[in-house]
Parts: C-alpha cells; structure tokens; sequence
C-alpha cells in the first residue's frame, strides 16, 4: 500500500519535471486523461454558462429583462432547462430511418467536443500537441457537416431535408473562406527568426511570441484583413445570426433540428455552443496570440508583469461586487429570502475564486489559462452581439458572401502576404540604410 | 520520442473496422447505410496513418475524403429518388463470375505475398513525427529537393478541369 | 504467433489487398451506381494504404532511396486523394445527368444501345 502510494507520488512527480510538455508529449497517460476531464467539465461549464448569459444579454439589448424566475436572476434557468429537456418523451418519425436518426446527432457532438484535443489553454496545458493541430481542429469539425446532412435526410419530411441541405451548403462554402485565411496565419509563423514554420497550435503561439507581435497586428492591414475573414466564416459556420436561415424558428420551423425533441435536441444544441467555443478557440489562438497577455512589447519588464498578473484576482472581485451590489437590489419581501441568500453565496463563492487567485503560487500559473478564456468569452459576448443586432441573410445573399467576396479576399490575402513575407527582410535594410 | 503503445491491437481493431465496413458497403441495400459505412472505413484508415507516423496523410484524409467526398456522396444520394431502386434486386446477375474472378485476383495475392515474405523484414527504426508536414512540404515545394513541383500543377489544373466538368455535366441546359 | 503479433509492412499490405478485393467485388456485382462509386472509393483507399506503409519502410532503410527524407509514397497518396476527389465530382455530376435522362440508378439498365 505505501508502496503503491510513492509509485503513484513518483508518477505525479515524473509529470511535473517535464515543465513544458503536454501530456500528450510527456506520454502520460493518467494526466492525459485528468486534462480530458477537465477540458470536458470547463467545457460543460461553459456551454451551460453560454447560455444564461444568451439570453440575458440579448434580452438586455432588447430592453427587457430575460430569465428573472428561476434562480437569482435567472442563474438556475439552464439547470431547469437541462431537467426539462431529460425528462420530454423521445419522438422518432414515422418511417425515419432510425440508425441514421440516432446517430446524426452523436456524429455532430463528437466532432464538436473531440476538437478540443488540441485546443492551447497554456503553453504546456494542451491535451496534447499534435503536429499538424490546426489541420486535425478544421478536418475534425468539417465532420459535422455528415451529421447535419444525415439528421436532415433521417427526418423524412420537408422542412428539415431542406434545412440540412442549406446548413451543409452554407458549412461547406464557408470552410473555404476559413482554410485560406488559416493559410495566411501558416505563412506568417513561417517567418520566425528560427526558420520553418509549424502546423501545431502551441507552436502558432510561440511563433507570435518569437516575432513579438500579435499576428492579427502583423504586415496591418493584412493580419486584420485575416481576421476579418475568419471572425465571418466562422460565424457562417456555425450557423448562428446573421447566418442562421436554415435554423430560424420563422423561416423554416428550425430546419435539420426540426424533427429531433428533449435529449436528441440538447446534444444538438450542446454541439452547437461548443462548436462556437471551438472556433474561437481557434481565432484565438492563430490572430489574438493565445495565452499572451496584451502589449508584451509595449508594457514589458517586471513590473508590468507583476500588474498584469494581478487582473485575473481582480476580475473575479470585480463579479464578486457585482453579485453583492445586486443582493442589496433584491426586493425586501419575505418569499425573495431564499434567492437573495443564493445570490450572496454565489457572490461569496466568486469572491474567494478572486482572493485565491492573488496568492502568488496561484497566480503566474493561472495567468495563461485566464488570458484565453478571457478571449474567448470577448468572442462569445460578439456572438450574441452579432444575434441581437443584425438582420438575417437570405440564403442567395449569403453564398454570394461565402463566395465572390470572401474567397477573392482569401486568395488576395494570401499572396499580399506571402509578397510582404519576402520583402520584409530587403525593405527593412534598405529603410535602415536612408 | 516515445516508443508506441499497444501497436497490435490497435492495428487489429482498426483493421476489423475496416475490413466490417468494406464489408458493409458492399452489401447494404440502402445507400445512405453503405456511404455511413465507408465513411467509418476511411476514418480507420486515417486512424492506420496515423499508426504509420503519416500524421499529414491522415489530415489530408479527414479533411478532403470523410469530411469532403463523403458530403458529396451523401448530397447525391439524397437528391436522386432511390426509393424504387431500393426494392428491386441489389446484386446482378453475373455475380457468381465477378466474385470468381476477385477469388483468382485474391490467389495472386496470396501467391505474391508468401513467395515474398522474406521482403520485408521486421523491426525498421522508429522515426518521431514532429516534422513529417516540413519533410512532405520539402519534397513538393523545395528548390533543391522539390521533385513533385511539376504533379502539384498538374494536379491543380486537373481539379480545374474537374470543376468545370461536374458544372457542365449536372446542369439543366448547357 | 510471434509473426501476427510484431506488426510489420507485411500486415498493412495483406489488408490493404484484402480492401482491394472487396472493392473489387463491390465494383464487379452491385447494381446500384453509387455503391459502385463508394466501391472504387474503395479500391483507391487500398491503394493509398499500401504506398504509405511502403514510405514508412523506406524511411527506415538506409541507402539511396531510403532515410528519414524518403516520404515519397505519402506524397503519391496525396496526390491520389485529390485525384480521387476530382473523379468523384465528375462521377456523380455523370450519374445525375444519368438519372435525370431515365430514372433509374441501376448500372445494367444503360443498355440503349444493346444489340
């Protein structure tokens, strides 16, 4: 027993030598497997998250207030949700083909959760760093185009066979626009001061950190044009506003999903959040430099270091406070007692996250992980902007997009990039030289 | 690099998919059946090539065969109304001399196979796989060590064609 | 046992032949044109099998055409691929063009022009 206790201390101790090796790299498999589980439960988290704050931001935007019932301002409103949708009766269509049925929806959430394999929260906390992570992430979530199309044509009725045809189109189209954008990203890394350029997500973002620039930054405008191109892509892909015709509850009763009711539909939906998670994850990574804290150039030394370090503390406070100024706001009746005190506890509980997150072991390790998830919730937060803003494509007018604006663009792109690539270097000298 | 963990099993489990969905395919009667089952096929191979340290073959092989071609199978088959053919008979009638003929092909196999066993000997050096997607680029791309630069432009001229050819093939009125 | 068990370039090959024969069965007995289609999908995916483990065995062999460089047959299976992609588009724009002409997939119909 006690032998078995230090060979598993040594295993433990094994992995942490190796500082900057996912476990994937390390081949470690017990920490391989820990990482997956909290990539998994942060993601659940998340998505859950994702939608609480849907829609209570679009409801603020619309001036009205949203989910108020249920929890504390409506903070249990997707727990009551998730029981809803578990407990409805499953539905499967007359005369749907119902292998193609069961697994359309499966195909859709495992190429939306399995992407997150490479996914770089750190520069060692990646499940595992493959050689070519930003091929497998487009490739893996270019699969859930087979599942829109099998759950369109398993439905074996109009509305949702029409629907998964669009979605399909839409995905396709839009993946093309998204692989040269990527394409320029690859191109840029290649022009690291050591020489080729890589495919793997770590090594994207330790190529930013090489040339000391954010790629979105580099050679402007072109890093912003991009990023440009990918930012709409990838809300095409994902089929949301102002992209979403083929799953608008006004134009085609809610398309491919049309048929598929409690469970079937909340995999959908979960795939769909995480599919979002996804993409940004990637936007972030390739333009907005990943787990870099902002302005490593502008602001470097110790000290700013030290100051930039304190934020992730300070944000979670910054809730904390927002939480108790809401609790003096409950209304003072007897029947609000319960849900002020849930209030209070969850402000309490985000406050000692902050305070934690200010003792100094805590702190440089969690600053990587807080840099990118703070990105990608400023995506999420586009994504809902973008919902309660603009007015939806028509389906012409969206693959006109996809293809005679932002593809000419891509190819442009490309080869202004690859032309500004190769002159860097003599239009460097010959400035240095006047 | 890591030595490789498990390499029999995971041959032989990805190797029975394989050969179970080949075997799928061939006989399905719904269209859509047989088209899942490739797709699960070529997701072991990619799986296989990643076995064999091809970690960019297996990529290219998600993206443009299981997550391209197979959408486009799948397309065509929901668009053309398979219903009547469904019902009628799947194999033709000279099926007796096809599977005769791929016995006579699968003993030359067998024959080429056991002569030249001693071919291929076990136990060749293990190379890592952080670089293989330099090394294939070096060998389509590079100026000394380019020698595919010429089939990469064919290759690009033959999907223009392609494109131009499967336009004009499905359109209404040409 | 030792010999099933020690994975070797000889293993890949024999499955990829066996995939080749099934394609071929596929190709040779089905009437329906798009199974016919998948089962040349087949057929090229055996292929492609059989060129990338013969790269992996040159890449341990050393010589002139061997080395850690000699990722020739990974290349060709790209190549494949793509050639594979191509056929397919212009396969079914055929067969849609085909079933738009006389309502039937069946391969052994298209006989107009039969004696």
């Amino acid at each position: 027993m006690h032998a078995l206790m230090h060979q598993f201390i040594q295993y433990v101790e094994d992995y942490l030598k190796t500082k900057d090796l996912t476990p994937g790299g390390a081949g470690n498999i017990f920490w391989a497997a820990v990482y997956i589980l909290l990539v998994f439960g942060g993601l659940s988290v998340a998505v859950i998250a994702m939608n609480w704050l849907e829609r209570k931001i679009l409801a603020h935007m619309q001036v009205r207030l949203g989910p108020m019932r249920v929890g504390p301002h409506g903070l249990l409103q997707p727990i009551a949700d998730a029981i809803k949708l578990l407990l409805k009766e499953d539905i499967m269509p007359a005369e749907a083909d119902a292998l193609v049925f069961w697994m359309a929806p499966l195909i859709v959430v495992l190429a939306a959760f399995t992407v997150f394999v490479v996914v770089p929260f750190g520069p060692a906390h990646a499940i595992t760093d493959m050689n070519i992570g930003i091929l497998f992430m487009l490739g893996v979530s270019s699969l859930s185009v087979l599942g829109v199309v099998m759950a369109g044509w398993a439905s074996n009725s109009h509305y949702p066979l029409i629907g998964a045809l669009r979605s399909s189109a839409q995905m396709v189209s839009y993946e093309v626009a998204m692989g040269l954008a990527v394409v320029s990203v690859i191109l840029m890394t290649s022009l690291n001061p050591t020489g080729t350029g890589t495919l793997s997500m770590i090594g994207i973002v330790r190529a930013q950190e090489a040339q000391g620039t954010w790629f979105i930054f580099k050679f402007f405008p072109l890093g912003l044009i991009g990023f440009f191109i990918f930012a709409v892509s990838m809300v095409a892909e994902t089929n949301r506003a102002p992209f979403d015709l083929p799953e608008a509850e006004s134009e085609l009763t809610a398309g491919f999903h049309t048929e598929y009711s409690g469970f079937r539909w909340s995999l959908f939906f979960l795939a769909e959040y995480s599919a979002m998670i996804a993409v940004s994850s990637i936007a972030v990574t390739l333009w907005l430099g990943g787990w870099l804290r902002p302005f490593p150039n502008l602001l470097h030394g110790a000290t700013w270091d030290l100051a930039f370090s304190f934020i992730p503390g300070l944000t979670f406070l910054l809730f904390a406070a927002i939480c108790f100024f809401n609790v003096q706001r409950m209304p003072k009746h007897p029947l609000f007692k319960i849900q002020t005190m849930g209030l209070a506890g969850f402000g309490a509980v985000l406050g000692l996250i902050g305070l934690v997150m200010f003792v100094p072991a805590v702190r440089d390790r969690v600053a990587d992980i807080f840099w990118f998830s703070a990105k990608v919730a400023g995506f999420m937060y586009l994504y809902i902007w973008y919902r309660g803003t603009f007015p939806r494509y028509r389906f012409d007018q969206l693959m006109k997009v996809g293809w005679k604006i932002l593809l000419p663009m891509g190819l442009a792109l490309l080869i202004l990039t690859a032309s500004a690539g190769f002159l860097e270097a003599p239009i460097k000298e010959w400035l240095h030289r006047l | 690099m890591n030595p490789p963990v498990a390499t029999p099993f995971f041959f032989y489990l990805l190797a029975g998919i394989m050969i179970i969905g080949g075997i799928l395919v061939i006989t399905r009667k719904n269209a859509v059946h047989s088209a899942l089952a490739l797709i699960t096929t070529l997701l072991a191979q990619a799986g296989l090539y990643l076995m064999l340290y091809a970690p960019f073959v297996a990529g290219v092989q998600i993206i443009l065969y299981a997550g391209g071609i197979m959408v486009l199978f799948l397309f065509v088959i929901m668009l053309i109304n398979m219903e009547r053919s469904m019902k009628e008979r799947q194999f033709n009638k000279r099926w007796l001399v096809g599977i005769a003929a791929a016995a006579v092909l699968g003993g030359l196999f067998i024959t080429v196979y056991t002569k030249g066993k001693d071919l291929f000997p076990n136990g060749r050096m293990l190379y890592g796989e952080s670089d293989n997607t330099q090394k294939v680029a070096s060998l389509l791309f590079d100026r000394n060590t380019g020698t595919y630069m010429f089939a990469f432009e064919i290759a690009s001229l033959l999907l223009l064609v392609a494109i131009i050819g499967a336009v004009v093939m499905a359109k209404k009125r040409i | 046992m030792d010999a099933l068990l020690h994975i070797s370039t000889l293993h890949y090959l024999v499955l990829g032949a066996a995939l080749f024969l099934l394609g071929v069965i596929g190709v040779l007995t089905r009437r329906n044109v798009v199974v016919v289609l998948m089962s040349i999908e087949l057929i090229l995916n055996a292929v492609n099998l059989n060129l990338v483990a013969f790269s992996r065995y040159w890449q341990g062999a050393p010589g002139h055409f061997g080395g850690p460089g000699a990722l020739h047959g990974q290349v060709f299976a790209i190549f494949v691929i793509t050639d594979a992609a191509a056929e397919a588009a212009v396969g079914l724009g055929i067969l849609i063009a085909f079933f738009r002409n006389k309502e039937t997939v069946n391969v052994d119909e298209v006989n107009l022009l039969k004696w």
